[in-house]
């Protein structure tokens, strides 16, 4: 079953018919996402990548009944693009646009609470990878063949690095059940948080891999839900050791700005929860390996 | 971005906030003039540069006349002051603001700040301005009033009333503070800030609520839809290596190391950081070549990384998902056969097409030194960074 994408995903792509969301378009259906169709304001009734343009969002979840859509509309438009999403019914929406004004998306996160919570569209991104159930559906640009189907979660701010440890599992045959990228921007859809509630409910998921930087208050956050409500091992990587205080690390939101906030202070806090830590960058593999190890022992 | 106290100061202004009569100056002649325009027999010489704790450093002057005024401007213009806050470079002075003193009667720390546990606008303030928030924090964290803003309507008079009474203003002052708070929400909103300190915000004698400093800073996701921000933008404020990346689209920060980085993704840059520190190495700057890593894009990340003089060693480290590492193979030769690379590199490829990329390299017949995981580069990266080193030391 696997977390917030399957097989049976019906698809919409946001800023459809432009360069970039149509060659992400293209790879998604490539992988066997259901890609049903896309909107491009002013392009409505074409035809593209064997599937309908519309001009509203509305008009295409009424024609072609989709319960998911992806954003690669420009950073001046995208916010508009996710609450046109929210208002047409959609359940779930990733956003992959890099550089959305702040002041942007706390006016989405403030929209979003005009739903009822059970109506409420769940928002991943912006600034992000995106989602993966490998084997079955990809909502995102993450290379998908880096990813072997299986039974650890994975959540994490960064694209790049959520491949590294992607990859590291792979090369020990250790599998994934759903990769999220949740980005890397200040205000974000979803949390680590939300995502580890998720993963904590899902059958198919073992064992959770988070991955964290420098910067904001979710790590800590979450390591306090993970505390008190999560049964499957939670494994965490930081980065940012080497980061130097109030300096941005390429992403919006990595930066240390507050108590709590450096690498070095997470480490302590997730360690405190009770939470494995991955040593270095090149331990993901290896340190998944043998959680899992004794998860089976215990077991 | 930051901008200086002379920059938000005038923002504020224009919203409702008082501030000291002040005028700008370049030059020791200006200085004086600019005291003599203000009037009276006392006056600050505040030195204009993209950091707090400027006092300390000797970056701000009482002076009581022209002569004061003058050779105060001399000490600080064409210097590099270095506070806690710029690093070990320090910081150039080329602007001073000349300001009036006023009779301080009590002293208050205000700030808004978007606050990402709240995703809002949170207002700050303290009755103990004059420290900085931290040290309120620490000594008295009770006088620390805060306040988020609901972003569908608006900070709301009653929250400025309250913050203002809350501050023990006097019957007479809540007006004006009232004022002041809402004029600083509305540029705090209507210029895409991220961060608007006032401290001190001071009482003077004679009844009147004045802004004695200002700090401001913006998104930098949010300049495309402010003009007027972006003009105040001064180069001279930044390290050079970043206005050199920043200027042709990478995103760059200089650090203090010997092993230039080149890396894709932020978080994975980070990691590599992180990886050469603990192989034993420093990093000398953190560097995303970001999605498209183009051949063009691989050679000016080279440009940008040997811009810096301390830089021993480069190590490159490309996961390609939306990249082919052919792509950025061609492109790592391209760079060394144009920019000329003359310190050992280190590149490691993943993902999309990586045994072509590899095959590149191979083939090139240039001197790369090739890692297949993320542990060996650093370690590579380190060992060649040494064994430079040990050269140079004889």
């Amino acid at each position: 079953m696997a977390i917030l994408l399957n097989r049976n995903t019906r698809v919409l792509v946001q800023g459809f018919t432009g360069k970039i969301g149509s060659f992400h378009a293209e790879d998604m259906k490539r992988y066997g996402t259901k890609v049903v169709g896309g909107v491009t304001p002013g392009k409505g009734g074409q035809t593209h990548l064997d599937v309908p343009v519309f001009n509203t969002m509305k008009g295409a979840v009424r024609e072609t009944g989709a319960d998911a859509s992806i954003v690669f509309v420009p950073p001046p438009f995208a916010a508009d693009s996710i609450m046109e999403a929210a208002d047409a019914g959609i359940k779930f929406c990733v956003c992959i646009t890099d550089g959305i004004p702040s002041q942007d998306m706390m006016h989405v996160k403030r929209y979003m609470m005009r739903y009822r919570y059970e109506d409420r569209m769940r928002l991943v991104g912006p600034n992000c990878a995106g989602v993966i159930t490998p084997g079955q559906a990809l909502m995102g640009i993450m290379p998908g063949n880096i990813y072997l189907p299986g039974r650890v979660g994975i959540v994490g701010r960064s694209g790049t690095l959520g491949y590294e440890a992607a990859s590291q599992m792979k090369a020990l045959g250790i599998g994934v059940s759903t990769s999220v990228g949740i980005g890397g921007d200040p205000i974000n859809g979803s949390s680590f948080r939300d995502m580890l509630e998720l993963f904590e409910g899902d059958e198919d998921t073992d064992a959770v891999v988070m991955i964290g930087e420098i910067g904001g208050p979710q790590e800590a956050e979450a390591a306090e839900w993970a505390k008190w409500n999560m049964k499957k091992p939670l494994i965490a990587y930081i980065a940012g050791l080497s980061a130097p205080k109030g300096k941005r690390m390429g992403h919006a939101g990595a930066i240390i700005s507050a108590f709590g906030e450096s690498a070095q202070e997470k480490v302590e806090i997730l360690r405190d929860a009770g939470v494995v830590i991955v040593s270095t960058p090149a331990a993901f593999g290896p340190t998944v390996a043998g959680v899992l190890a004794e998860h089976k022992k215990a077991a | 971005m930051d901008i200086h106290e002379y920059q938000a100061k005038e923002l504020l202004s224009r919203h409702s906030v008082h501030i000291p009569r002040g005028g700008l100056a370049y030059s020791p002649e200006q200085a004086t003039y600019r005291a003599s325009e203000i009037g009276g027999g006392k006056w600050v010489v505040k030195a204009q540069i993209h950091s707090g704790a400027r006092g300390k450093a000797g970056g701000i002057r009482i002076c009581t006349s022209d002569q004061e005024v003058c050779d105060a401007a001399e000490a600080m213009l064409g210097r590099k002051l270095v506070t806690h806050q710029t690093g070990p470079r320090g910081k150039l002075v080329s602007r001073l603001y000349i300001e009036e003193t006023v009779d301080i009667r009590q002293e208050i720390y205000l700030a808004f700040v978007l606050d990402r546990k709240a995703e809002r606008v949170m207002i700050v303030a303290s009755a103990s301005g004059g420290m900085e928030i931290e040290e309120i924090a620490e000594k008295q964290p009770d006088s620390i009033i805060r306040a988020t803003v609901d972003p569908g309507a608006g900070m709301q008079r009653y929250q400025a009333r309250e913050i203002a009474f809350g501050l023990g203003l006097e019957n007479n002052l809540i007006g004006k503070a009232t004022e002041t708070l809402l004029g600083c929400y509305r540029v705090f909103r209507d210029y895409d800030a991220s961060m608007l300190e006032i401290n001190p915000l001071v009482v003077t004698r004679d009844g009147n609520l004045m802004a004695l400093d200002a700090k401001m800073s913006f998104d930098e996701n949010a300049l495309f839809r402010r003009p007027e921000i972006s003009e105040l933008r001064d180069k001279s404020q930044e390290d050079p290596r970043e206005t050199f990346a920043s200027d042709r689209g990478l995103s760059y920060v200089g650090l203090e190391g010997n092993i230039g980085c080149i890396i894709n993704g932020a978080g994975l840059a980070m990691a590599t950081m992180d990886m050469i520190k603990i192989a034993g190495g420093e990093p000398a700057n953190f560097l995303d070549i970001g999605g498209g890593a183009s051949p063009e894009r691989v050679a000016k990340s080279f440009r940008a990384v040997l811009g810096d003089k301390n830089v021993e060693t480069i190590l490159v480290n490309i996961f390609a998902g939306i990249n082919r590492c052919d792509w950025v193979a061609e492109g790592v030769i391209k760079a060394i056969r144009e920019v000329g690379v003359n310190v050992p590199l280190v590149v490691r490829l993943a993902g999309t097409n990586v045994e072509e990329g590899k095959r590149i390299l191979a083939d090139s017949g240039e001197d790369v030194i090739v890692a297949d995981t993320l542990a060996e580069a650093a370690e590579k990266a380190v060992a060649a960074w040494q064994a430079v080193t040990m050269k140079k030391a004889g």
